[in-house]
């Protein structure tokens, strides 16, 4: 569904250029949940904007459905860390934005916003204004919003991390189950391991600036995972383990390599 | 205000019309005491009751002219906020008619008011014309800079996500960066709002036929100094007013910025 191959990133900035993103190379297969997992700063969601068609890569290219990415795409879409919504219109009207930007009929998704209200648990507050909405509540009427494109792909930038963690685990969950029934390939950049090892088909684990592909992790725990209690602990916490000491082990590298 | 009852309605009647009521009382009743106090000579600074009498003596006549400089001051509010807003529209809408026009503007606006008083005389003669324009010279600044100030803060956030949708530059101007920017536009109006009547005055004072600010100058002239203070009182009343009417507006456009 998505290539990414041989993609740099390098910024000029002010001081000199900083590099990024080094030398990606990742294939996301079609209803496969990746998730991207990195320290602060070693380029997530650079990578994610370029899969986006928000940045242009310095180097490579990614294709999504085949098609070369040059530009934003409607079939893919995106969640960010903040919920950015318009905070004059309602939760329904939030939800209809991309409707109405893709110059659609809102007749003809009156029923998918009601589907969308009901499974997210925000149907009696769909008449309300954002700030009337706990930020959970917010995020997932940004989830909608990006559900209401019937995405082929959906890319989420930290969707949850300005959550707290009772909240967070609630929104993965649900997430999970709205992958499992629409199978949309979704690429979910986090730096919680826990939300990695729920969420993920494969982890991808990236080294820090300029970021690089340190592993790529199968997560091979049958569907639906919970939190909590359950008949794979053993592995979720080898895995935890496992992702742990990649993360860690990574923060010596640079400073080793350096002296 | 982080009173713990700001909930209750009889507190918020308290603190929305109560505390303005008695901060003026408080003030009016200064000014009495101090006028009191001092034996002040009406000539220089009358009594409240001094200016009160002033006003029974020909409170039709003052009203009038009040309501003479009141139209001056819509009308020409009304088109300062109209090409405020288009003038910083376009600006915002384009980087390079931006560069050229802002220094022009900011010039324009630098200008003292005061000055061109007497060529609006010579261009327009008397009448309300020059008032309008005088109160569109003074007020429409302020609405340019709010106005802008709005359009170009809409967060990045928000910015990334018409990008990721595709909207066209028409679809993210009306259905976020404007709507964005209306606190801001409010801001301005509230600045150019007193503003506008200093325009009026200014206009009146300098090329005196009706209004208000001919009634002060009149008055300088026949050293009728309770007169001069009822025309200033009922200039200060007007402005309230009108900044309270634009607040309200406000509340009504901006509900979710009010509520917060
Ligand atoms: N537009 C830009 N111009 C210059 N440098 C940038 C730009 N965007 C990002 N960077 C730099 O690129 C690096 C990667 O940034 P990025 O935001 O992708 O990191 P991240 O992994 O998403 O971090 P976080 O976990 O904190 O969100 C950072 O060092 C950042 O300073
Ligand atoms: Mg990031």
């Amino acid at each position: 569904m998505i290539s990414i191959d041989g993609v740099s990133q390098t910024f000029k900035g002010k001081s000199g250029p900083v590099e990024a993103i080094r030398d990606i190379s990742l294939t996301i297969g079609e209803g496969e949940f990746l998730t991207v997992i990195g320290r602060s700063g070693c380029g997530k969601s650079t990578l994610l904007r370029m899969v986006a068609g928000l940045l242009k890569p310095t180097k490579g290219e990614v294709r999504v459905a085949g098609e070369v990415v040059r530009e934003p795409r409607r079939d893919v879409a995106m969640v960010f860390q903040k919920p950015a919504l318009l905070p004059w219109r309602s939760v329904e009207d939030n939800i209809m934005l991309p409707v109405e930007i893709f110059g659609r009929r809102k007749a003809d998704h009156r029923a998918q916003v009601d589907r969308l209200l009901e499974t997210t648990g925000l149907t009696a507050f769909r008449k309300r204004l954002p700030h009337e909405l706990s930020g959970g509540m917010q995020q997932r009427v940004s989830l909608c919003r990006a559900l209401i494109q019937n995405p082929k792909v959906m890319l989420m930038d930290e969707p949850f991390s300005a959550l707290d963690a009772l909240t967070r685990e609630e929104l993965a969950v649900e997430l999970q189950r709205i992958h499992m029934d629409l199978g949309t390939t979704i690429v979910f950049v986090t730096h919680s391991i826990q939300e990695a090892v729920l969420l993920a088909d494969r982890v991808a684990v990236l080294s820090s600036r300029p970021g690089q592909v340190r592993r790529l992790v199968e997560i091979p725990i049958p569907r639906p995972r919970s939190f909590g209690h359950n008949a794979h602990m053993d592995q979720v916490a080898g895995v935890s383990a496992e992702l742990h000491s990649l993360l860690l082990s990574d923060t010596h590298l640079p400073k080793t390599s350096t002296l | 205000m982080t009173d713990f009852d700001a909930g209750s309605r009889t507190s918020r009647v308290w603190t929305n019309v109560g505390l303005p009521i008695l901060g003026v009382i408080i003030t009016v009743t200064g000014w009495w005491a101090i006028t009191a106090a001092f034996h002040i000579d009406p000539f220089y600074v009358p009594s409240p009751a001094d200016v009160v009498d002033t006003f029974l003596r020909t409170p039709e006549f003052l009203l009038q002219e009040t309501w003479t400089t009141l139209q001056r001051v819509l009308i020409g509010f009304a088109i300062a906020v109209a090409l405020g807003l288009v003038i910083a529209v376009t600006l915002a809408a384009s980087r390079t008619v931006e560069r050229m026009a802002m220094p022009i503007l900011a010039a324009i606006n630098a200008v003292p008011k005061v000055a061109l008083a007497p060529l609006l005389l010579v261009w327009m003669g008397f009448g309300d014309s020059p008032k309008i324009v005088m109160v569109v010279l003074v007020s429409f600044f302020p609405v340019i800079v709010s106005t802008m100030a709005g359009l170009t803060s809409t967060p990045d956030d928000l910015q990334e996500l018409t990008r990721s949708l595709k909207a066209s530059w028409w679809q993210t101007f009306v259905k976020v960066r404007l709507t964005w920017a209306l606190p801001q536009v409010f801001v301005g109006l509230k600045v150019a709002t007193p503003l506008a009547i200093i325009g009026a005055v200014i206009g009146e004072v300098v090329n005196p036929d009706r209004g208000l600010g001919s009634v002060i100058a009149g008055s300088g002239a026949s050293n009728d100094t309770p007169l001069a203070f009822a025309a200033l009182v009922l200039l200060a009343v007007t402005g309230v007013v009108l900044f309270y009417l634009v607040a309200g507006i406000e509340r009504l456009l901006v509900p979710w910025r009010v509520a917060k």
